[in-house]
C-alpha cells in the first residue's frame, strides 16, 4: 500500500489534513494562473489610477510613486462622464430586461415537447454563439439607410418617406398617439441588439428550470379550475423567480461591462457612449493610462455598489418568498 | 366558452406565433448574411430588398477576394484564419491544463476554502474586461508581447478559466466516487486517479468545455484589438474584418463572405457539441 493513510482511521485529523494538503496542491496551479493574469492586473489598475501615467512615461516609471488624485478629479469633471454613465445604465437595464423577458417567452413557448423541438432549441442559441463581429455586421448591413433590407422594405411596405439611419440617429422625432416624442434611436437599436443576442442565454437557463417543475402541481391547479395565466402567475413564476433573479444579476454585470457590441455597432457615437467604450478611447486615443484606469475603476465601483443595493434589498425578499 | 378554454385557445395560437417569430428573428440574419455573401455589389445596389437573388447573379468572387492573400489582390483572410485557429487552440490547451486539476480538487477534496473558491473564481467576471485591459496593455507593450499571439492566448486564459472550472466541476461530480475509491484501494495515487480514471470517464465533457473555450477565444474582439491592432500580420479574423471595414473600402458583400467564413467553424462546432454544452452550462440551474 503506497497510501500513507492506512491505520489512521481512529483519529480523523491526519486524514483530513492530508486531504487538505492534496486539495491545495491540486488547486494551486489554477490559483496561480488566476492570480497572475487577473488579480495582479486589477490591483495594478488600482495603483495606476492614482498616478500620473501616460504610456510613454511607463517605460521608466516607478511602480509606487507620484501619488495623485488628479485622474479621479478629471474623470468626474470631464464633460460627458455623467451622461455616459446614464447611457450605460439605460443600455444595461434595457438589455437585461429585454433579454430575460424574451428568453422567458421563448422558454414558455418551447416548454412542451413537440417534433423538431431539439433542432429549434439549438437554433434559438445561434445569436449567442455566433461571433460578435459577424452578427454586428449583419445588423449594420440590414439597417443601412442605403443598401439595407429593413429600410428598403420599410419604404416599400410601411410607407416610410425617407430611410431611417438606425445606428447613427441620436434623436429621432416621432409622433406616437399624437404626441411628439424624441427617441434616442441609436441607443434603442443597440438595446434591441443586446436583447436579440443574449435572450438565448436566459432561454437556456429558464427552459432547464421549467423542465424541472413537477407536473403534479399544475395538474392539481388545473383540476381546481385555474386558468393558464393563473397557473403561470401562481405556480410557474414563483418557481422561476430564483433563476430570473440570478439571470438578472449575471446579465446586468455582463452588459454593464460590455464593450464590443456597442463599439462594433456605433463606435460609441450617436448617444451610445457607454463607459467601457470611453475607457477604450482614453487608452488608445490619448494613451492616458492613468485616466483610463481611474475610469475603469469608477465603473467597477459603481457596479459593485449597484449589486450591493440589489443584494441588500431584493435578494433577501426572493429568499423569504422561497422559504 | 369559459375563461379557461378561451385562454387555452388564445395562448395556443400565441405560442405558434411566438415560435415562428423567434425562428425568423434568429435564422433570418444568418440567412441574410449567407445570401449577400454570394451576390455582387452591383446586384445589391440595384435591388437591396431581394430575399432570393436570381441564380445568374450568384458569384463566388466575394470569397476569392476575401480569402486570397493581399499579395494576390485579396484581403488575406486565410492567414487570419490560421492566426485565429492558433490562438484559439492554444487557449483551449492552456485553459484545460490550468483548470482540470483545480476543478477536480474542488469537486472531490475537502480542503481549506474548497467551498468558496469557485465563487471567488467566478468573481473575476465582476471586473470589466476593460479594467484588466489597462494594465495588461501596459505590461505587454513593455515586455514586447505587443503583437504576439502567445500574449493574446495568455490573456484569454483569464477570461475562460473561471467558466471552465465551473463546467468541469459539475461534470466531475457526476463521476461516481466509488470508482475513484476502488482505484485508490488498488494503490493509485491521486494524480494517477485523475489521469487514468476521471479524465477518460469525463472525456466527452472535457471536449464540450474545450469547445466552449474555443468559441470564446475565436469570437473575442477587445483584446485582439488592443494587442494586435498595429501588427496586421497577426490579426485574427474578427479583428481583421473590423479593420477592413475601417481602413479600405471593401464592398459589403465581400465583408459578408468574411463573416460567413468567421461564423461557420463556430456554428459547426456548436451543433456537434450542443447537448453537452447546454447541459454543462445550465446544470445546477434546475435546482433553483
Amino acid at each position: 500500500m503506497s497510501t500513507p493513510t492506512g491505520g489512521t482511521r481512529r483519529r480523523k485529523s491526519p486524514l483530513a489534513a492530508q486531504q487538505n494538503r492534496a486539495g491545495l496542491a491540486f488547486v494551486s496551479p489554477t490559483l496561480l494562473v488566476v492570480l497572475v493574469i487577473v488579480v495582479i492586473p486589477i490591483l495594478w489598475t488600482f495603483l495606476l489610477s492614482f498616478q500620473r501615467a501616460r504610456l510613454i512615461d511607463l517605460q521608466n516609471m516607478n511602480l509606487f510613486g507620484d501619488w495623485t488624485t488628479d485622474n479621479f478629479v478629471q474623470v468626474f469633471t470631464q464633460p460627458g462622464f455623467w451622461s455616459s454613465l446614464w447611457t450605460t445604465l439605460v443600455y444595461t437595464v434595457g438589455g437585461t430586461v429585454g433579454s430575460i423577458a424574451l428568453g422567458l417567452v421563448a422558454a414558455l413557448a418551447l416548454r412542451r415537447p413537440f417534433r423538431g423541438r431539439g433542432l429549434l432549441r439549438g437554433t434559438m442559441l445561434l445569436p449567442y454563439v455566433a461571433p460578435v463581429v459577424a452578427v454586428t455586421y449583419v445588423w449594420e448591413t440590414a439597417l443601412s439607410p442605403q443598401t439595407g433590407i429593413v429600410n428598403t422594405w420599410g419604404r416599400h411596405w410601411l410607407g416610410w418617406h425617407k430611410p431611417i439611419a438606425f445606428l447613427s440617429t441620436s434623436d429621432y422625432p416621432a409622433d406616437i398617439l399624437g404626441l411628439r416624442v424624441h427617441l434616442p434611436l441609436a441607443l434603442l437599436t443597440v438595446v434591441a441588439f443586446e436583447t436579440w443576442r443574449y435572450f438565448p442565454f436566459a432561454f437556456l437557463f429558464l427552459l432547464a428550470r421549467l423542465q424541472a417543475v413537477p407536473g403534479g402541481i399544475e395538474e392539481a391547479a388545473m383540476v381546481d379550475g385555474a386558468t393558464l395565466t393563473q397557473r403561470f402567475r401562481h405556480i410557474l413564476l414563483p418557481q422561476l423567480m430564483p433563476v430570473i433573479a440570478l439571470l438578472s444579476v449575471l446579465r446586468f454585470i455582463m452588459t454593464f461591462n460590455k464593450f464590443d457590441d456597442v463599439y462594433l455597432l456605433t463606435g460609441g457615437d450617436s448617444g451610445t457612449d457607454v463607459v467601457s467604450v470611453r475607457v477604450y478611447d482614453f487608452l488608445t486615443a490619448s494613451y492616458d493610462v492613468g485616466s483610463a484606469a481611474a475610469q475603469a475603476l469608477v465603473l467597477a465601483v459603481i457596479l459593485m455598489a449597484l449589486l450591493g443595493v440589489y443584494f441588500a434589498f431584493f435578494a433577501k425578499r426572493v429568499q423569504e418568498e422561497q422559504a | 366558452m369559459s375563461r379557461a378554454q378561451f385562454e387555452d385557445r388564445l395562448f395556443g395560437i400565441l405560442r405558434l406565433v411566438v415560435i415562428i417569430a423567434l425562428v425568423v428573428a434568429t435564422v433570418f440574419p444568418f440567412y441574410y448574411m449567407v445570401m449577400l455573401s454570394f451576390r455582387s455589389t452591383g446586384a445589391l445596389l440595384l435591388d437591396p430588398g431581394a430575399l432570393v437573388p436570381s441564380l445568374k447573379e450568384l458569384t463566388l468572387g466575394t470569397y476569392r477576394n476575401i480569402l486570397e492573400p493581399t499579395s494576390a489582390g485579396g484581403q488575406g483572410l486565410l492567414g487570419m484564419l490560421r492566426n485565429s485557429a492558433l490562438v484559439s487552440l492554444g487557449t483551449v490547451a492552456l485553459t484545460l491544463a490550468a483548470s482540470v486539476p483545480g476543478a477536480w480538487a474542488i469537486s472531490r477534496l475537502k480542503f481549506f476554502g474548497s467551498r468558496q473558491i469557485s465563487a471567488v473564481f467566478l468573481a473575476v467576471y465582476l471586473f470589466p474586461a476593460t479594467l484588466l485591459a489597462v494594465p495588461l496593455f501596459v505590461v505587454f507593450s513593455r515586455m514586447g508581447f505587443q503583437g504576439s499571439l502567445t500574449g493574446l492566448a495568455i490573456v484569454y486564459i483569464a477570461q475562460t478559466v473561471p467558466v471552465s472550472i465551473y463546467m468541469l466541476k459539475n461534470y466531475f461530480s457526476t463521476v461516481p466516487v466509488s470508482i475513484e475509491e476502488a482505484a485508490a484501494l488498488d494503490g493509485c495515487s491521486r494524480p494517477a486517479i485523475l489521469r487514468r480514471v476521471v479524465l477518460p470517464l469525463a472525456a466527452p465533457s472535457l471536449m464540450a468545455t474545450g469547445l466552449y473555450v474555443f468559441m470564446i477565444a475565436w469570437n473575442e474582439f477587445l483584446f485582439a484589438l488592443l494587442f494586435l491592432a498595429s501588427t496586421p500580420g497577426k490579426w485574427t479574423v474578427s479583428l481583421g474584418l473590423k479593420q477592413m471595414d475601417n481602413a479600405i473600402q471593401v464592398p459589403t458583400t465581400v465583408l459578408m463572405a468574411g463573416s460567413v467564413v468567421l461564423t461557420v467553424p463556430v456554428i459547426v462546432l456548436f451543433y456537434a457539441a450542443e447537448r453537452f454544452l447546454t447541459e454543462g452550462l445550465t446544470s445546477g440551474a434546475d435546482k433553483g
